[in-house]
């Protein structure tokens, strides 16, 4: 696997406040990786260091091969980003705002016209390409960013928050759109503080609590492995006595809640075993059997709040 | 193609300068602190100095003009960017700061340009006589390179609100009208005043003009067309260097 961002003991304070404090880690070539954390954890921020807006005031960040403070317009040229806050030109048409970033990015007019149609046809906008910015909807100005990020065909795409405060529309659009850019190949960054998003896209997620990195890895095996206990929700077609469950192996707790039962077990596995077993043994049969198993909102919150200083 | 290399970013400072014609220079505020302030101080002048022959006085507005639109903007644009956040979209794309500040330069200096040759033609059609046409456009040219630089650097310090910024920007502006030899020939100044006025380009490009017009200056040419160069020089350095500097503390 390539690294296509690698970030090293990245620092970042403003005054006497560390907003990001010496974190490091890598994004794969092709990967989709969630960058999670509340308000204030340093987010933002790390994804400013990381495209070369703001300085890093200590550690390293490679991106795509470049160093982004010594190589930084070597870098741009590679990467696009849409940002927390919608940056088009209000004052010009889509089709301005998408030819300037077609000349910032160094197209041929002629590819650039090319690339603006097929974008703003892919975002919906193509229509209303002639129209200023300012008359636009929220959710049409995210799209707009969008396009204007992939104008030149960027390997890797950085985003923060690109679907705040949009209709659920503009959310799937944009949510398909980045699923089909990463089965094409692009490498994408997202900042988020939606967990079923992050659940939903992402190969990988990072989580980041008080400028600290505080878990890297997959979303399932986040979710399990912030819960040692597993819950399980079994119902069988008739009463079944509650003692017998309770001792059955793997299981360590079992309560009745209306027609199902609600089981924690230390081993999921042996516990699911038992209760065939036991379904069987006592002529009862299994009507639902679900594992419960913590979301990724679980994870964040728990991951969060153990970090809490 | 060189991302990094000078012609590509020349290219790119270009298109940050048609961005800015389109967006920021035909609009209210520009008109009027660009073109009609200088205007206005001019006709004041001209009722109240009835002793100044009207060949100085135009002189004095064709330097006025392009001090004042060559500066109109450019002060604004930086802190108005960071406000609504286009800023950050341009330090994200493939430019440097440097050339970001050059495309705001070629901007300003093309409208300050436009303005001031339309301020030529009105003198002429007043039937002032063009002596030195060359030296001139050589003047125009490099006063407003040296005005736009000036223009750029009065937006270093990093607040994103455009209003103090223009409020700094008028600040000094006005003064440098005044010691700058446009209503006051320098002939006349006081001591203090000429030590004064030497300090500011806009005493070299008003006496350019005031050449070109009338043939009498009171430098030597080269002198002026040396210092006006050397004042660009020193601006443009300036402003690119301390922008790399404050640029981030906008974001």
């Amino acid at each position: 696997m390539t690294a296509v961002i690698h970030a090293s003991d990245l620092t970042k304070s403003f005054g006497k406040s560390t907003a990001v404090n010496h974190i490091s880690f890598d994004v794969q070539k092709g990967e989709i990786f969630g960058f999670l954390g509340p308000n204030g954890a340093g987010k933002t921020t790390t994804t400013r260091m990381l495209t070369g807006v703001i300085p890093l005031d200590a550690g390293t960040a490679t991106i795509l091969g470049y160093d982004i403070r010594s190589e930084p317009v070597l870098a741009k040229q590679r990467f696009g980003v849409v940002p927390e806050t919608s940056n088009a030109y209000t004052d010009l048409s889509a089709w301005q705002n998408l030819m300037l970033m077609g000349e910032l990015y160094g197209l041929p007019r002629a590819r650039a016209e090319q690339r603006s149609a097929d974008l703003l046809g892919m975002v919906g906008l193509l229509e209303k390409k002639d129209q200023k910015v300012q008359a636009y909807s929220k959710g049409m100005k995210q799209r707009l960013i969008l396009a204007m990020a992939l104008i030149h065909e960027p390997e890797l795409l950085f985003l923060d928050e690109p679907t705040s405060g949009l209709d659920v529309q503009s959310t799937q659009m944009i949510l398909t759109l980045l699923s089909d850019l990463n089965r094409q190949g692009t490498t994408i960054f997202l900042t988020t503080h939606n967990m079923e998003e992050a659940n939903r896209l992402c190969h990988r997620v990072g989580i980041i609590r008080g400028g600290k990195m505080v878990a890297i890895d997959a979303p399932e095996k986040l979710k399990t492995a912030i819960d040692r206990v597993h819950r399980i929700e079994v119902s069988f077609d008739r009463e079944v006595p509650g003692d017998p469950i309770l001792g059955l192996p793997g299981v360590i707790g079992a309560n009745r809640t209306g027609d199902k039962w609600q089981i924690t077990a230390d081993n999921r596995d042996a516990a699911i075993r038992s209760l065939v077993t036991f379904s069987q043994q006592n002529g009862a049969a299994i009507v639902t059997l679900n594992t419960l198993a913590p979301s990724l909102d679980d994870a964040f919150l728990r991951l969060t709040q153990e970090a809490q200083p | 193609m060189n991302p990094a290399g000078f012609s590509e970013q020349v290219r790119r400072a270009w298109a940050v300068a048609k961005k800015d014609i389109r967006i920021y220079y035909f609009k209210g505020p520009v008109l009027i602190f660009g073109v009609f302030m200088p205007l206005f101080l001019f006709l004041a002048f001209l009722m109240g100095s009835r002793q100044l022959p009207l060949s100085f006085l135009i002189s004095g507005l064709v330097g006025m003009t392009l001090f004042f639109t060559a500066t109109a903007v450019s002060p604004a644009i930086f802190p108005w960017e960071g406000s609504v956040k286009t800023l950050e979209r341009l330090a994200s794309c493939p430019i440097t700061v440097e050339a970001i500040v050059f495309g705001d330069m070629i901007a300003s200096l093309l409208f300050g340009i436009g303005i001031t040759v339309v301020t030529v033609i009105i003198g002429l059609a007043l039937g002032l006589s063009l002596l030195h046409g060359i030296t001139l456009l050589a003047a125009i040219f490099l006063a407003a390179c040296c005005f736009s630089a000036i223009g750029m650097l009065l937006a270093v310090p990093p607040t994103n609100v455009p209003s103090n910024i223009m409020m700094l920007s008028s600040l000094i502006k006005f003064p440098l009208v005044f010691i700058s030899g446009i209503f006051v020939p320098l002939e006349q100044m006081p001591f203090w005043g000429l030590v004064l006025s030497v300090c500011s380009p806009l005493t070299y490009f008003t006496d350019l003009v005031r050449y070109s017009f009338t043939d009498t200056h009171f430098f030597p040419v080269w002198i002026d067309i040396a210092a006006l160069a050397v004042f660009t020089l020193v601006f443009t350095v300036g402003t690119m260097y301390l922008h790399k500097r404050t640029m981030p503390k906008r974001m």
